[in-house]
């Protein structure tokens, strides 16, 4: 009986170990070689640490490594700032039909593909677009407007695309939230600010991260928007490895790069649990 | 009774015919191989073929990620055949013999032949060739642009786009009055050239809109009259001319850039055979025009040029006058280490402020 159980948790385990071993594992200590070699001459390669080198000493790569971590986390937290509330009215306030409507609401852009949705931003946004030509037509502006290819429209379109992954896990804290504890916090005396901070938000904690988490990632290996979006000062990490590896035929520099983009991504989200005295465990499961 | 029995046969005679087709796995560029042309090529040979789009370093990363497996025939251009085919090895010799030399314009194909060879094997010959300069509206820019670095004047501020990418970056050295090929064999040269290139292209910054990635969304900044001036392809000046006859490709003074995309067989393609028959077929005079037609640049193919479209034709020699063709710059091939140079170039450029 118990080695039957023991063999089809092995069974069951296998795909799980071919998908990550073939998929993941084997691919990434590829690049791993590939990133610790340097080219000498047409077809030699020797070990090196040169590709590392350079990364972290030219100050175009570093600008870019820190200019998107700073971004990603920006654009997390805005859009923590316009989900929370969304979610609150979600989980507590809309009951019923009215409920599921405005959960859907939140789903559907998401039938389409980010492509489209990016199209979508750039067909509103363009200078002969339609947001030029109403403020145009309503007299608040003179002439046309160009409102695409800035950091600000870059951050719209990362908001937007991680949107749902934040309003998820939010509406599911909270829905656990039981209502009368929220009561019995004004009964003691408490007012909205100190519920909110003494009551909801201790315990939306664990979706709170794991959204946050999601969409950190996410903003952070967004090739799209930004390229799309953001126009020509808008440089991402993603790109440079793209440019690397397709553009300039450098995968060793690529590979650096993306190793660089993995321990960023694994330090700040250790960072975020660290910061909220969170384990991975707590979050995720 | 005979009717089964002519079903039966042209049955096995299609069995037979299946037997020696092959399957060929074509990586090239948009409008190389049209449906109709691929129609004909499958009617008349039975082979089928397969189309994968893709560009210059697109289709060098597919072949060198496979190490030249999986297409059997691929079209970079002819710069990009010497480098890549000395560094990762991912084209096989071709052997011209087999090919009907006769329906290729002869300068083309032996120049191309000797751009392509490495250790005396011949990579490539021509299929499509084109240039790129500049695409301008006329009767607002017209004036003020007539060359590359032209795009930088206040007067077309805010209304110019071209991409980062190599063509720019050699197009603006010619312009500054440097020739970037002649110093193709010396690297701190080129390296003095682009520094200069880089300058002044940080310095246009300022002027430009967007940088554009694709030929789409360039054509869409151009129709809508959001970009007056900007450096393209032939090609995109002409269709768009269609639209807007004040929109067209000019040749800039400097001279324009020439490119010549070629056929390569990968180093793990399977079916060559199928490989030279697409390619004697797509060289015939009348299915080069047809390919001409899709894709708006014409070929190497010898007496195409009599089937091709009256209107393309007009265009071009409105866009090239005589002198304007003597002075076109062909891309010779890219020496390694280069490129390498050229990316930190633009990727400063990119990011600086």
């Amino acid at each position: 009986m118990r080695s039957q159980s023991r063999i089809a948790f092995y069974l069951l385990l296998t795909p799980l170990v071919l998908w990550l071993g073939l998929l993941i594992v084997i691919p990434h200590i590829d690049m791993l070689l590939i990133s610790l070699r340097e080219r000498i001459s047409f077809g030699v390669y020797d070990r090196s640490l040169l590709q590392y080198e350079k990364a972290l000493t030219e100050p175009l790569y570093l600008r870019t490594f820190a200019r998107t971590a700073v971004m990603s986390i920006l654009a997390t937290a805005i859009t923590l700032i316009i989900a929370f509330p969304v979610a609150y009215y979600i989980a507590k306030m809309a009951k019923g039909r009215l409920q599921q409507v405005l959960f859907l609401l939140c789903l559907i852009p998401f039938y389409v593909s980010e492509l489209v949705r990016t199209f979508g931003w750039m067909i509103l946004l363009r200078e002969t677009g339609i947001v030029s030509n109403l403020l145009q037509w309503t007299g608040l502006a003179d002439q046309p407007v160009e409102l695409l290819y800035t950091d600000a429209t870059m951050m719209v379109g990362l908001v937007y695309t991680s949107m749902l992954f934040m309003v998820v896990p939010l509406v599911t804290t909270l829905e656990s939230l039981d209502d009368s504890v929220i009561e019995a916090g004004y009964d003691l005396g408490g007012n909205g600010f100190s519920v909110l901070r003494e009551i909801i938000i201790p315990h939306a904690m664990p979706g709170i991260v794991s959204g946050c988490i999601v969409v950190f990632m996410l903003s952070l290996g967004n090739y799209l928007t930004p390229t799309m979006l953001g126009g020509k000062d808008s440089l991402w990490f993603t790109e440079m490895i793209y440019n690397q590896f397709i553009v300039r035929s450098n995968w060793e520099l690529g590979a650096a790069f993306g190793f660089m983009l993995l321990v960023l991504s694994s330090v700040i989200v250790w960072g975020m649990l660290a910061l909220t005295g969170r384990t991975l465990k707590e979050t995720m499961g | 009774m005979t009717k089964t029995l002519l079903m039966a046969s042209t049955l096995l005679a299609g069995l037979a015919g299946a037997a020696q087709a092959d399957t060929l796995r074509l990586l090239t560029w948009g409008g190389y191989a049209p449906e109709d042309v691929v129609a004909m090529f499958e009617a008349e040979t039975g082979h089928t073929v397969e189309v994968t789009l893709s560009n210059n370093e697109e289709m060098i990363a597919k072949l060198r990620a496979t190490g030249g497996g999986g297409f059997d025939l691929a079209q970079p251009s002819q710069d990009r055949v010497m480098g890549p085919q000395m560094e990762f090895g991912i084209y096989k010799p071709m052997d011209v013999s087999k090919l009907n030399q006769d329906l290729f314009i002869p300068s083309m194909l032996k120049a191309t032949m000797a751009n392509t060879t490495v250790n005396g094997d011949v990579y490539g010959v021509p299929h499509v060739w084109g240039t790129s300069g500049l695409v301008l509206n006329t009767a607002e820019a017209g004036d003020v642009v007539k060359d590359y670095t032209d795009l930088c004047a206040p007067e077309v501020a805010g209304k110019v786009s071209y991409r980062l990418k190599r063509p720019t970056l050699i197009g603006f050295a010619f312009a500054m009055g440097e020739d970037p090929f002649a110093a193709y064999g010396d690297e701190a040269k080129y390296r003095e050239i682009m520094e200069k290139v880089e300058a002044k292209l940080t310095e246009c910054k300022a002027n430009v809109k967007t940088y554009w990635g694709g030929g789409d969304e360039l054509m869409n900044l151009v129709r809508s009259g959001e970009v007056t001036a900007s450096m393209a392809w032939d090609t995109g000046g002409w269709k768009l001319n269609d639209d807007n006859a004040d929109i067209t490709f000019v040749a800039p003074a400097s001279g324009a850039l020439g490119w010549i995309d070629t056929f390569v067989l990968p180093a793990k393609g399977q079916s060559d055979d199928a490989a030279y028959a697409w390619i004697n077929f797509v060289m015939q005079p009348e299915v080069a025009a047809k390919i001409t037609a899709a894709a708006g640049n014409f070929t190497a193919s010898a007496g195409a040029d009599e089937f091709a479209e009256a209107g393309l034709k007009a265009k071009y020699q409105a866009s090239f006058p005589p002198e304007a063709v003597d002075n076109i710059k062909w891309y010779p091939p890219v020496p390694a280490g280069l490129e390498a140079i050229e990316g930190e170039v633009l990727d400063r450029v990119q990011a600086a402020n």
